[in-house]
């Protein structure tokens, strides 16, 4: 039985817990080259761009979506599409998870569509997406 | 109908790119990000294909310190005059045609594709829409992007 065949509508991926530190935004914000200040600098976020705290970055929670769909996808096949967005801040402290749900599967062009979500700890989704794979 | 906010100048930098940047992509460079992202999967930790939001940083402008603003952000060549001025991320969408992986010579267009005026909760939005297509060496198209930014 291939892969595909083991996979239906509704199946839950696997949740994946985040939780940033200073540490890690620095590094995320060195790797992509990105010198905002409300990512590593506590009194300007707060004093001059008035957040409670360092603001996790909405293409970071992007990546924790790609992370939730292609490490399930694994070597199966490939990512054909994927999007998000963020609707709502996050800041360092928080514990973000990387949420997905199978919502349609077609076996003819061997494809699957995922609907993606980062849920903060309140239960709120701040960073819908989704993604099409194509299984081999 | 009410009278659009968004300039004559304004509306015509719709359906222009800007010059189109060429990037070389190291497998370092690969390795560095999904380190920083904390990937799982070996093939991304190694450098040999990079993970799909890898391209977010890849294309960001490498300016100089001193032409930094003072929230450490540079000035965006993207974007039109427009009377509101706070901008935000909206919504981005890409379309794989093949993973990126070190050594490939990409080339990256962005245009404006469009703009559209609303009217949110707190007042006037403009939502500016850009379409990035990114090719390799052979003109091979690797990724298509929309995505869409706020300003209010």
């Amino acid at each position: 039985m291939s892969r595909l065949d083991q996979i239906n509508v509704g199946d839950i991926l696997p949740e994946k817990h985040h939780t940033a530190t200073e540490v890690s935004l620095f590094l995320y914000n060195a790797a992509i080259w990105n010198p905002h200040r409300i990512h590593y600098d506590a009194p300007y976020t707060s004093d001059v761009e008035k957040h409670p705290a360092i603001v996790i970055d909405g293409p970071l929670q992007g990546d924790w979506l790609a992370q939730c769909v292609t490490d399930w996808l694994g070597a199966d096949g490939q990512l054909v599409t994927f999007s998000y967005a963020n609707r709502r801040a996050a800041y360092l402290g928080e514990t973000l998870t990387a949420t997905g749900e199978v919502i349609a599967k077609d076996k003819a062009t061997r494809t699957v569509e995922v609907r993606l979500g980062i849920r903060n700890e309140t239960g709120e989704i701040i960073a819908p997406g989704s993604a099409k794979l194509k299984f081999e | 109908m009410t009278k659009s906010i968004i300039s004559e100048k304004a509306k015509s930098a719709i359906g222009q790119s800007q010059p189109p940047i060429t990037v070389e992509v190291s497998r370092r460079e690969i390795q560095k990000y999904s380190l920083a992202t904390q990937q799982s999967q070996q093939k991304y930790l190694d450098g040999d294909e990079a993970p799909p939001m890898f391209l977010f940083g890849l294309l960001r402008p490498l300016t100089p310190i001193n032409e930094l603003g003072p929230d450490g952000i540079a000035r965006d060549a993207s974007l039109p005059d427009l009377p509101l001025k706070r901008v935000m991320a909206g919504g981005t969408e890409m379309i794989w045609s093949r993973p990126i992986r070190p050594g490939d010579v990409l080339t990256a267009t962005k245009t404006l594709s469009g703009m559209e005026e609303k009217q949110g909760k707190t007042g006037p939005l403009i939502l500016l829409h850009y379409e990035l297509d990114v090719v390799d060496a052979d003109s091979c198209l690797v990724v298509k992007e929309r995505s869409t930014r706020i300003c209010r």
